[in-house]
């Protein structure tokens, strides 16, 4: 904890708790239906959004995949219109057309969220061209999956990222499995750009991403290098996804990974990692731990209230959109 | 008055020139654009003229450029991206159909718009065969959220891509090998030549021939022999098809009461069919005959010749098609 000051290591925790809770709260709802889109769950996982933003400004762009709440979230989106676009309703972030995979918040710096594996990494080197054009001191990040470092677009995108020295964070979130398919039948041995470039081209680096503080150590500095105009990163952050594909974690179908792998994944909980640190430290006790715990549930009880009680987008909605290259 | 008279690359070449002095927003970017071939001329200068940061050659990487036009037009550039061939472009079909083209109605507007031109030019001939001849438009019109214009004259070149670049949305632009070498009066002010709005080349009581790009000229040609077998065809040159000006297609037909449809690409599900569809749709009761569609063949272009020849749609094939649908 000695690297990272209180003020921060608190809103990791809060960031993450955040992204839990309302994980669980979506998990409990999700069999009634009413969110009729389909969700895929970061539990397990928050420590890398938590991380990565934390390290972002304002004034940084982001970009998520069809696995974004918790990037959403992390990087200022508003929590109740996400869930308000979970259940279709025009009150969403996106006014119900994007459901869970498309998310967006352009105040917040959340740029959009691509379910097209691997199909947001060049679009944020692009937002990034843009900002080096423009000589802005700004920087665009973009989180993907272990599966999209399979994609060849994501070669392409980190090849014309260190050409022209753009200050782009490329997030690779290796939660080890691709639906059903572990990274062991889609991949030998390591990332070979951890090993391939010369270092003072692109800043590539494995990180626990379990560990929000360990996460956000790594990404600072890849912020500050892009703000010096040293061009991208590349950050691998190893964790795991403890829960399924997509829906509930009961619905994860058995059969397919080793059940004693999730539990010890399980037991390197982040948010718990967090929490420990925090109380060890003396920055938060049980008492502040509640308040967290209450704020958190109020503002999701309030957010799940407000999308029930929202309109659904009608007919007309579909018509604004027709024929919309015109 | 003078008018002043351009090639096709050239007319190309001033609207993009205009387009970067008028717009800091704009940038033009692809593989070649600042060599010595200079995308057939349609570049040449520019890089000199701008500098490398607002031309540049790219790596050959098509899907993630695609992207990256993309990404810096949905943060306020207006990038130009220039491709050889059309073909290439479906390395970049993934970010040109499954990002570009929805990303304003996924995001319900919430994520901004693309203002990117994506430019290409089709081949023919010269034993280019099946991957450097296609002229795939038909593909892409299959896809909301883009729009797509196809110059056939250097006038509409430069009209064209001076409202594509200004376009809030993405627009490809497709234009042809064989065109670029032909000239026209072409103003040197910046002007624009809208999108949806088709244009009468040439009037004529008989029949209507509906064309795009290369094949306007076979038509214009082939018109002019029909006139001498007493056969007046009314040809229309599209210049966009996304969105495409289905009102004069059926304002013009609806007087002939006959349609040949005349693309430079495949017929299966393409612009011809789209257009022949449309029409029938529209003015069936006033039709002499079902409408016509003179495309290519339905396969892969072939290299030598003879085949060549007889693969893609010429003046002569026009004038026969005009026939049959006269006949009918």
């Amino acid at each position: 904890m000695k690297s990272i000051d209180p003020e921060t290591a608190l809103a990791l925790y809060r960031a993450m708790l955040r992204i839990r809770r309302l994980g669980e709260r979506i998990e409990a709802e999700y069999p009634e239906d009413e969110m009729k889109t389909p969700v895929h769950l970061s539990t397990g996982q928050e420590a890398v959004a938590a991380g990565v933003c934390a390290a972002l400004g304002p004034g940084d762009l982001a970009l998520g995949t069809h696995r974004g709440h918790a990037a959403y979230l992390a990087k200022g989106g508003s929590l109740p219109a996400l869930v308000a676009e979970l259940f279709g309703r025009a009150a969403g972030c996106c006014g119900g057309r994007g459901g869970s995979m498309h998310l967006a918040d352009l105040a917040a710096g959340y740029a959009g969220g691509s379910a097209i594996v691997g199909g947001n990494i060049p679009i944020a080197a692009g937002m990034a061209l843009a900002f080096a054009m423009r000589g802005e001191d700004r920087v665009a990040a973009v989180f993907f999956g272990d599966g999209a470092a399979e994609e060849g677009v994501f070669y392409e995108s980190v090849n014309f990222a260190v050409l022209k020295r753009l200050p782009v964070l490329f997030i690779l979130e290796n939660n080890g499995w691709s639906v059903c398919s572990p990274l062991s039948s889609r991949r030998a041995g390591e990332l070979a750009f951890h090993r391939g470039l010369d270092p003072a081209l692109l800043f590539s680096a494995k990180v626990d991403g379990n560990d929000a503080a360990a996460v956000y150590a790594k990404a600072g500095k890849a912020v500050r290098r892009a703000r010096q105009g040293l061009g991208p990163s590349l950050l691998e952050c190893l964790t795991y996804r403890v829960g399924g594909h997509a829906g509930p974690e009961a619905w994860d179908p058995p059969g397919y990974r080793d059940l004693r792998e999730k539990a010890r994944w399980r037991h390197r909980c982040p948010v718990a990692r967090m929490r420990r640190r925090l109380l060890r430290a003396g920055l938060a006790d049980s008492e502040a731990f509640s308040r967290m715990e209450e704020e958190v549930a109020a503002e999701i009880e309030a957010a799940f209230a407000l999308a029930r009680k929202s309109p659904f987008p009608g007919p007309a909605d579909i018509a604004a959109f027709l024929h919309s290259e015109q | 008055m003078n008018e002043r008279i351009l090639t096709h690359s050239d007319a190309l070449n001033e609207a993009l020139r205009q387009a970067l002095e008028a717009d800091p927003a704009v940038f033009v970017m692809g593989q070649g654009v600042d060599d010595p071939f200079a995308m057939h001329g349609c570049t040449r200068g520019l890089a000199a003229r701008f500098g490398e940061k607002r031309v540049f050659d790219t790596p050959l990487s098509e899907a993630a450029l695609a992207g990256v036009a993309l990404g810096a037009a949905l943060n306020g550039m207006r990038p130009v991206y220039m491709h050889n061939r059309p073909d290439f472009l479906l390395l970049a079909m993934d970010q040109i159909a499954n990002h570009a083209a929805p990303w304003r109605v996924m995001f319900g507007g919430a994520a901004g718009r693309a203002p990117l031109v994506i430019w290409a030019a089709s081949g023919r001939g010269w034993g280019a065969a099946a991957q450097h001849s296609q002229a795939l438009h038909g593909l892409f019109l299959h896809v909301p959220g883009i729009k797509i214009a196809l110059p056939a004259t250097p006038y509409d070149a430069k009209g064209l891509m001076t409202v594509a670049i200004r376009d809030p949305g993405p627009v490809l632009v497709f234009d042809h090998r064989d065109n670029f070498s032909f000239s026209g009066p072409v103003p040197e002010e910046a002007y624009a030549v809208p999108f949806g709005k088709g244009v009468i080349r040439r009037q004529g009581r008989d029949l209507t021939i509906a064309a795009v790009s290369r094949m306007v000229r076979e038509a214009l040609s082939a018109a002019e022999t029909l006139a001498g077998r007493g056969i007046e065809a009314e040809v229309l040159d599209l210049r966009s098809i996304r969105p495409i000006d289905h009102d004069l297609i059926a304002e013009s037909t609806a007087g002939t009461g006959r349609l040949l449809v005349c693309d430079t690409g495949y017929p299966v599900g393409g612009l011809a069919a789209e257009v022949a569809a449309t029409a029938a749709e529209r003015i069936f009761g006033k039709l002499k005959a079902p409408p016509a569609r003179l495309a290519l063949p339905d396969c892969a272009a072939p290299a030598g010749p003879t085949l060549e020849a007889a693969y893609f749609p010429d003046a002569a094939r026009v004038v026969r098609a005009a026939i049959d649908l006269m006949r009918r």
